[in-house]
């Protein structure tokens, strides 16, 4: 049995502030492996919901009532909780939007119609979400811009020689991910940002698989805009957050209007709210918002370092398990890596594996994880992924290991 | 006249109720059951027969001979390929008219739900559609 050190994790503590993880699915003690997709909340962060619905719920900012008063500050508060996790340099910086889908969209809507003109391009990686590409050729699409793609060498890292071959006066904005959700590959993202703002070129960073990982400080990224989900970070679904620089949001148009976006509305004529409200269009998801706060706090107390230092354990550990297994093939196996594993087994279809795990109570991924084009580049059709979180276990990868041994096992009868 | 498309159902949900809804077990058998599968002659798995899930796809060609209807099938995995078998062991063979009429009752008794149902995953609910299109299709011929 391997043992994990260099964290200071105390691995019972945490876990028991994770109430689904004590249960049987398919009568086995469930192993969740599912974290990429979304990762379980701590009691804190269900608190939270439940403490807001039940003292404090109101809408926010308009009301003068007590209520709306003490919704509105809780609300604020997690905004500015979010400035500091990220290094944001004010507040105003932060927008909540429905998820790191939304952030994008956002973007590529509101600033790609006032920016992006005929036969400008816009960069995005081999390696994106469908997410970070789709929003991407709608608007190209709509002002006649190009998207290109900075290409990945087979072991899942882009290759930075041809991001400067790509990068030119006409590039506009250049769109990647901090870390790949299908291949787990962090990217070297301060660096490319470097070469795209020397180009002249604008960058969106999606840090959906990043935020509960690796350290962000947008300041120090330079980053013009920074995506992200709460429910991937142990917090509360339909939430996330746009970052971006001041003097960006503010030449941007609204996204979406309604109420909160307003200053003055008349028929003929709407002036629009300051950042961040211009672009928080209708009721935001308020308890949601407040409740996401705890979620931070819960990454803040045990610190990124430790969470990195001990999820890197499990990925080392878990790699080194399947490298055993003869028909099993890793799909990316970059240097630098968060922990996500996709792979494959000989003879076996993904949608099979995934399947038998669950019957041995072991939630894995499979399929081809938004990123269609990514899988087209390693000539297959799906993976099966494996993804961690800070509660999970060395015990757990035994399990998961001894699971998959009996399924290949089985097939191979 | 052999078993109605009711018997053979019953006949399903019997098999399964001694596998206890022990999940590994009812898989092992759906697995056996998609072994036994008839094979599918390969000129028949074009593009046009494929009933696309989202991870796994299935294959379906329906022929009509003397006012009966022969579905051959196949799948890419292993689990779809037996899920596939319970259905072809319903419906091959039937008049037009007779699949126009199945009612998949069998699928809900069994708790095979979380196979078709919600998940997009494995095009099953898709072929039981295009088995019913063939039905309709070929009414209009008989």
């Amino acid at each position: 049995m391997a043992t994990l050190e260099k964290h200071k994790i105390d691995i019972d503590k945490v876990r028991a502030e994770f109430p689904i993880l004590d249960q049987k699915v398919n009568g086995k003690q469930l192993v969740y492996f599912d974290n990429a997709a979304t990762n379980q909340k701590p009691q804190r962060v269900i608190d939270a919901l439940v403490h807001h619905y039940q003292t404090d719920n109101a809408n926010i900012h308009r009301g003068i009532h007590t209520l709306a008063e003490r919704s509105t500050t809780a609300f604020e508060e997690t905004r500015k909780v979010i400035q500091v996790f990220i290094n944001a340099n004010e507040a105003e910086e932060i927008i909540f939007t429905k998820g790191t889908s939304e952030s994008i969209n956002l973007v590529a809507s509101s600033w790609g119609r006032k920016f992006l003109n005929t036969g400008d391009e816009v960069i995005i990686s081999a390696l994106e979400h469908h997410s970070n590409i789709v929003p991407w050729q709608m608007i190209c699409e709509e002002r006649g811009a190009v998207l290109k793609v900075m290409p990945i060498n087979e072991k899942g890292e882009i290759i930075l020689e041809k991001v400067d071959e790509l990068l030119s006066e006409k590039t506009k904005m250049v769109a990647l991910n901090h870390a790949s959700n299908s291949l787990g590959t962090i990217n070297p993202v301060k660096e490319i940002i470097k070469k795209a703002h020397a180009a002249g070129a604008k960058v969106l960073i999606d840090g959906a698989q990043a935020t509960s990982h690796l350290p962000v400080d947008v300041q120090d990224l330079d980053a013009d805009f920074y995506a992200f989900s709460a429910h991937k970070m142990y917090g509360p679904t339909g939430l996330g957050v746009l970052y971006g620089k001041r003097i960006l949001l503010e030449k941007m148009p609204p996204y979406q209007g309604g109420g909160e976006m307003i200053k003055e509305v008349s028929f003929e004529k709407t002036t629009y709210n300051d950042i961040p409200y211009k672009f928080e269009a209708g009721t935001p998801d308020i308890a949601n918002v407040i409740a996401f706060k705890e979620a931070i706090h819960f990454i803040n107390e045990l610190g990124k370092a430790n969470i990195a230092a001990y999820e890197d354990g499990l990925l080392t550990y878990a790699t080194a398990r399947l490298k055993e297994i003869d028909s099993v093939r890793l799909i990316g196996e970059a240097a630098n890596k968060v922990g996500v594993i996709s792979f494959e087994v000989e003879g076996i279809h993904h949608f099979d594996l995934g399947m038998w795990m669950d019957a041995k109570g072991v939630a894995v991924r499979t399929g081809h994880h938004c990123t269609q084009p990514l899988m087209d580049f390693y000539c297959i059709e799906g993976t099966v992924r494996a993804s961690f979180s800070v509660y999970n276990t060395l015990e757990e990868v035994d399990i998961f290991i001894s699971a998959l041994k009996s399924i290949i096992e089985r097939f191979n009868k | 006249m052999s078993s109605t498309v009711k018997d053979i159902q019953d006949e399903i949900i019997e098999e399964f109720s001694m596998l206890d809804s022990d999940m590994e077990m009812t898989i092992s058998y759906i697995m056996e059951l998609g072994e036994q599968l008839p094979e599918m002659d390969e000129s028949l798995k074009t593009e046009q027969n494929i009933v696309k899930g989202c991870q796994s796809k299935v294959w379906l060609n329906a022929t009509l001979n003397d006012g009966i209807i022969d579905f051959q099938a196949d799948s890419n995995t292993a689990i779809t390929k037996g899920l596939v078998s319970l259905l072809i062991r319903i419906v091959s063979g039937r008049s037009p008219q007779e699949i126009v009429d199945i009612d998949f009752y069998f699928i809900d008794k069994i708790g095979l739900n979380r196979f078709i149902g919600t998940q997009r995953s494995n095009g099953l609910g898709a072929m039981m559609k295009q088995i019913k299109l063939y039905g309709l299709a070929f009414s209009t011929l008989v």
